[in-house]
């Protein structure tokens, strides 16, 4: 007994960075429970050879089922993926990445399986050999541990708080056979914009700005002040990415994808600048799980630096570029 | 078109959360109930599609204490024909509040159930994806973008670094995210006329829930802030500590 199932999820025949993270929270939850990892995944024809992979993290044995429809998100066919290995099994708990595809899918299987489902886990433990985990409630303004009074427990694990880990387990291939009809639903097409940027929520480094890059005296319709986060985030490397406040997505300066907050996503990257932001209390719920945190706001009142690691007080056109220029020359090895 | 909008009341996003003496809730002292905001744009798109289309049911349910009327009345007023509140006495988890909609939706006629992606209280993200499963449905969570032609939809879906395409046929399930439309204020015409509206409160039985909260607590405070200095002097000392903890 005490298996647990881990979805791992692909886009375009790719697994995803979540589905390592997703295994990684399997395993710590099977190390616990003195089990192992299955893993389950759905992708194009060939997706098979990319797969073993995850064995890397933990997975003992991964199924996969291959089909040209699931190069795209086939939700269908996942949730009856999902409840046939479930049918065949007596798992302790099942684990989705709560990423957009995960908690779309999470919630349809758990209905299916007619069992409870948590999402947006930041841990997991077992109690009296059963499985726990916490999450966030409230945006963020307090934790809750729940239990599961029936199992499998079916467990949605936020982005970028499960590390993933190296614990090399089997790894062992099954194709099965899933069929990608019926389906209610067919995703069509994707759209990524004019260029695929890192998205917020998966980056390892976040960079956000707020109303002071647009009003900090430099007038509001000079669209050059940004260029000085962008600036930063290339500094900074592939894994960063720029993030936004609420006040100026609603200004129109960024896109609603990049808004980090209460009606925007939810980051926890290793390291998150705020910039010319002031840290009302909506933001700080997208942000607040960041390990470490680093202010620049001209304000010493400004709320976010009683959030903050680290802080400057001043003039963010001052700061940011001398800031860009330093780690530039601490990176070239000095 | 018949649309059925699923609405939460929740504590405003700027309440303060204070954990009651269970140790498993929250203290409703003080606390300003709204209705969750997300709700509010699901419930706009309901409207308008009544409205484009010049004829069209929309009715509002939700789960919740008594008080819930409320934000009931809110819907009424923004433009909803008629509410119902489904009241129990039993505590729910996402998937029983699903079962309890789910059944008093399979009992009327509906071409589209709109949800908010999300309730901000307790951030489940799962009760309009249940309800479409439990009732056989195609669905589109986290929609920022909604054309209906006929019976056939095309959804833009929120997902990382872009939009996902899905497309269903009516009756489907749509979670509403911010970006879909700005929600109207009740106007003052708006707010008498509610006053004639039904609002109907049926009590029910809820299955049992299968997630308990076993403790509710406070976040660890972050420890507290280090101003490392001012102005652009301060740079070198802020990158050699990110350096320090392997940071960059
Ligand atoms: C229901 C609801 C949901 C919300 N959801 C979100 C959300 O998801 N995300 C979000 O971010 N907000 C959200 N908000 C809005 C939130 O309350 C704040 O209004 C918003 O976060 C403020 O954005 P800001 O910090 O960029 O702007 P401000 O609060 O105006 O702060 C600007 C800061 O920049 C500093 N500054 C100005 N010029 C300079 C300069 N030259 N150099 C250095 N510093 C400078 C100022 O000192 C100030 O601290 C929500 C609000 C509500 C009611
Ligand atoms: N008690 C409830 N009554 C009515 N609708 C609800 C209730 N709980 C959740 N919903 C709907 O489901 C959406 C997502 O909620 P949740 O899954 O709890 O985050 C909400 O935005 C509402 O549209």
């Amino acid at each position: 007994m005490a298996r647990v199932l881990v979805y791992a999820e692909t886009r375009d025949g790719e697994l995803r960075p979540v589905a390592s993270e997703a295994v990684t929270a399997g395993a710590d939850l099977a190390e616990q429970l003195g089990g192992s990892v299955d893993v389950f995944l759905l992708g194009p024809p060939g997706m098979a050879q990319r797969a073993p992979d995850l064995g890397r993290y933990g997975a003992d044995r991964i199924f996969v089922a291959e089909d040209p429809a699931f190069s795209s998100y086939a939700a269908d066919a996942a949730v009856r993926f999902c409840e046939d290995l479930v049918g065949r099994d007596a798992y302790a708990a099942v684990v989705f990445p709560a990423s957009a595809q995960g908690k779309d899918l999470a919630p349809r299987a758990a209905a299916r399986l007619d069992r409870g489902l948590a999402t947006e886990v930041v841990s997991v433990g077992v109690d009296d050999g059963r499985p726990v985990a916490t999450r966030p409630m409230f945006a963020g303004k307090a934790i809750a541990t729940v239990a599961f009074s029936e199992l499998p427990a079916l467990i949605s694990v936020r982005p970028n708080v499960f590390r993933p880990r190296e614990r090399p387990a089997g790894g062992s291939i099954e194709v099965v056979e899933i069929a990608s009809e019926p389906a209610a639903q067919r995703v069509t097409g994707i759209e990524t914009g004019d260029r695929e940027a890192l998205d917020v929520s998966e980056a390892n480094i976040v960079v956000s700005g707020g109303r002071g890059m647009v009003s900090g005296g430099r007038g509001m319709k000079d669209p050059e002040n940004w260029s000085v986060l962008e600036d930063l985030v290339e500094a900074l490397g592939d894994d960063a990415t720029l993030g936004a406040s609420r006040a100026v997505v609603d200004a129109g300066w960024r896109p609603h994808s990049e808004q980090v907050g209460q009606t925007g996503k939810v980051v926890s990257p290793s390291l998150y600048f705020a910039v010319g932001i002031s840290g009302a209390i909506q933001h700080l719920a997208g942000m607040r799980t960041a390990k470490t945190i680093v202010a620049i706001n001209r304000d010493a009142e400004a709320p976010i630096f009683s959030v903050a690691d680290y802080g400057i007080v001043g003039d963010l056109f001052e700061v940011v570029p001398a800031l860009a220029a330093e780690i530039r020359r601490v990176r070239a090895g000095g | 078109m018949k649309s059925i909008v699923c609405i939460k009341r929740v504590p405003d996003s700027e309440a303060r959360i204070r954990i009651a003496g269970d140790g498993a809730g929250i203290d409703p002292a003080g606390v300003k109930y709204v209705m969750n905001p997300y709700d509010e744009i699901a419930l706009e798109r309901a409207i308008r599609l009544k409205e484009e289309a010049g004829d069209g049911l929309v009715t509002v349910l939700s789960v919740g204490p008594e008080e819930s009327k409320e934000i009931l009345r809110t819907a009424l007023a923004m433009g909803a024909d008629e509410a119902v509140l489904l009241t129990s006495p039993e505590s729910a988890d996402g998937l029983v509040i699903a079962r309890a909609l789910a059944e008093e939706i399979a009992g009327r006629e509906y071409d589209l159930i709109l949800f908010g992606k999300q309730a901000i209280d307790d951030d489940n993200m799962q009760v309009p994806a249940m309800v479409a499963e439990l009732l056989g449905l195609p669905c589109a969570s986290v929609v920022v973008e909604l054309q209906i032609e006929g019976r056939h939809v095309v959804a833009h879906r929120e997902i990382e670094g872009g939009h996902e395409i899905v497309e269903f046929d009516l009756p489907a399930v749509v979670g509403a995210q911010k970006g879909l439309n700005e929600p109207r204020y009740p106007s003052l015409k708006g707010i008498m006329a509610a006053k004639k509206k039904p609002l109907e409160v049926k009590d029910i039985g809820f299955a049992e829930a299968k997630v308990r909260i076993v403790s509710l607590q406070e976040p660890p405070p972050r420890a507290g802030g280090e101003i490392v200095g001012e102005g652009q002097e301060a740079v070198p000392e802020l990158v050699r500590r990110l350096r320090d903890r392997a940071l960059i």
